[in-house]
């Protein structure tokens, strides 16, 4: 039983946070069609605007406020460079731009910060662990576990009812029928990148929070993760991301327990085999995702 | 109220329409027929703003609208009606509805209002509106684009072939419904193969032919002078 909770908590905690990623990539894919590759810079954003910020005397919850709001911004940032200028002219295009963009962050980060670890401030309660029902686990699984319910029902609220989340929801299955009610195109795709920032800021917080340091190639993983997940789930599909999160989590979590030391350094390839067993069973991913749609 | 000239849309090098003039009066309905890949669609999605043009103009009210965006068109008081119905598919009929309304969400009244009426109108959109939109059969997808279009309360509403593959007691109760839009004033060109159900209810038709229009008038004139099976037949 204690055996069962620990392990229940840590598939919480891990997939909380694979499912904020993802949906935050999926997001900006349901609506463009187009992979963001540039998202994982801005949990690097966020990362750094709290290192910047941990010299202010700013309370904790001030300080990942603003990092959030930045992390925001370089999503709607990512839109304005990245893909406005090109969304029109080609895929290929808008791929190398993104990429492009996120090899900027990451060289300005080298360059005006520092290619070493950069500490970030942690409030207490990340490093306290709690004890209960026997089950003895770090604070951080937990405040990760609350953060991702909130913000999943935030997501569902505003996904479902709001005008702008039913639009966004119509625009992902066909975008010109859309624009033809007079939804703008540009409205929509910011907001997309407004709060694909928004849950990769969140996410950060809870990822920096693991280390209590940030480097420029922080996003990488969470990146991979989302990519990952994503492509589990269904790549067209918001419940799909979600639940590619949590599977992944689930996977990684029985291999952490389950593998011998000596095999656990591998476990990537492990995880890696069964994502490919999941394809071959599901190519389009677990949940399909709304019908046809063309790209903007 | 809208008139376009000598308007040219093409896909590629692919011209699909040469040469299209064509006048729109506030009230009227008028008809636009053809055969297959006339170009009638093409002018259509054109005016709505989905489709670049070419060359030519487009105004409405006076004010140069050639190549505007959708959604600018739609704020314009342009509601489409697309070809391929194109209800959200896994929205409900109801936030179908709301969408069609967009431009003045902020008049939530009004819009309920609207909403209310398209139920009274269409029962069959009440009785599922918490369904998704597509689990409803053609024919009620195509009431259900309809009302969405209304929902915007356009001046103009732009019908492409509203009859395609339905059945015909369908059809009959789409025209009905088309007429009723007419006598309340409202704008509408309407996009037809089904030549001679069309002229029922228009008031002025212009035939399209490869890319350009072959022939224009009242609905009587063109259904008397024009042989309408041969015009198909020599497309």
């Amino acid at each position: 039983m204690t055996f069962f909770l620990q392990f229940l908590i840590d598939v919480l905690a891990l997939g909380g946070a694979y499912a904020l990623m993802a949906l935050g990539l999926v997001i900006v894919y349901g609506i463009l069609r187009l992979v963001n590759f540039a998202y994982g810079e801005l949990i690097m954003v966020a990362g750094y605007t709290m290192y910047l910020a941990s010299g202010s005397g700013l309370p904790w919850l001030v300080m990942a406020a603003v990092a959030v709001f930045m992390a925001i911004m370089a999503g709607i940032t990512t839109d304005y460079v990245a893909f406005r200028p090109v969304r029109a002219k080609s895929v290929t295009a808008v791929l190398i731009t993104s990429f492009a963009f996120s090899t900027l962050l990451q060289n300005a980060a080298l360059l005006f910060i520092s290619p070493r670890p950069r500490n970030t401030p942690l409030p207490e309660v990340f490093s306290q662990t709690i004890q209960f029902a026997g089950v003895i686990t770090p604070a951080r699984n937990l405040i990760t576990i609350a953060a991702a319910i909130v913000m999943l029902a935030l997501f569902s609220w505003l996904i479902r009812r709001t005008v702008l989340g039913i639009a966004m929801r119509a625009a992902a299955t066909n975008f010109t029928m859309a624009r033809m009610l007079g939804v703008p195109a540009n409205l929509i795709i910011s907001s997309a990148f407004a709060i694909s920032g928004l849950l990769a800021g969140v996410v950060a917080m809870l990822w920096i929070g693991r280390i209590g340091a940030v480097v420029p190639g922080i996003g990488l993983e969470p990146l991979l993760i989302a990519f990952i997940a994503t492509v589990i789930g269904g790549m067209r599909s918001l419940q799909g991301a979600v639940l590619g999160g949590f599977l992944l989590a689930f996977m990684d979590t029985t291999l952490n327990f389950t593998l011998p030391q000596e095999l656990l350094k591998f476990r990537d390839a492990f995880t890696f085999s069964l994502v490919i067993l999941i394809l071959l069973w599901r190519p389009q991913g677990l949940i399909k995702g709304p019908a046809t749609g063309q790209r903007t | 109220m809208l008139e376009i000239s000598g308007l040219q849309v093409a896909y590629g090098a692919v011209r699909a329409v040469r040469d299209v003039s064509l006048n729109i009066a506030e009230g009227d309905l008028v008809a636009l027929l053809g055969a297959n890949g006339a170009g009638k669609s093409s002018t259509l999605m054109c005016v709505a703003g989905a489709l670049p043009a070419a060359a030519g103009l487009i105004r409405l009210d006076g004010q140069d609208v050639t190549s505007a965006r959708p959604e600018t068109m739609a704020r314009k008081g342009v509601a489409t009606v697309p070809e391929t119905r194109d209800v959200f598919p896994d929205l409900t009929v109801g936030e179908n509805l709301l969408l069609g309304a967009y431009i003045r969400r902020s008049d939530t009244q009004g819009v309920a209002e609207d909403r209310a009426k398209m139920f009274d109108m269409f029962p069959v959109l009440a009785e599922r509106r918490a369904q998704a939109a597509g689990t409803l059969s053609g024919g009620e997808q195509q009431m259900l684009v309809i009302a969405r279009a209304i929902m915007s309360r356009p001046r103009i509403l732009l019908l492409d072939e509203p009859s395609l593959g339905l059945a015909p007691t369908i059809v009959d109760r789409i025209f009905e419904m088309i007429s009723v839009l007419k006598r309340s004033g409202l704008t509408i060109l309407l996009v037809e193969q089904n030549a001679s159900k069309a002229l029922t209810v228009a008031d002025r038709a212009y035939v399209m032919r490869l890319g350009r229009v072959e022939a224009e008038g009242t609905a009587t004139e063109i259904a008397a002078a024009t042989d309408l099976r041969s015009l198909y037949l020599a497309g």
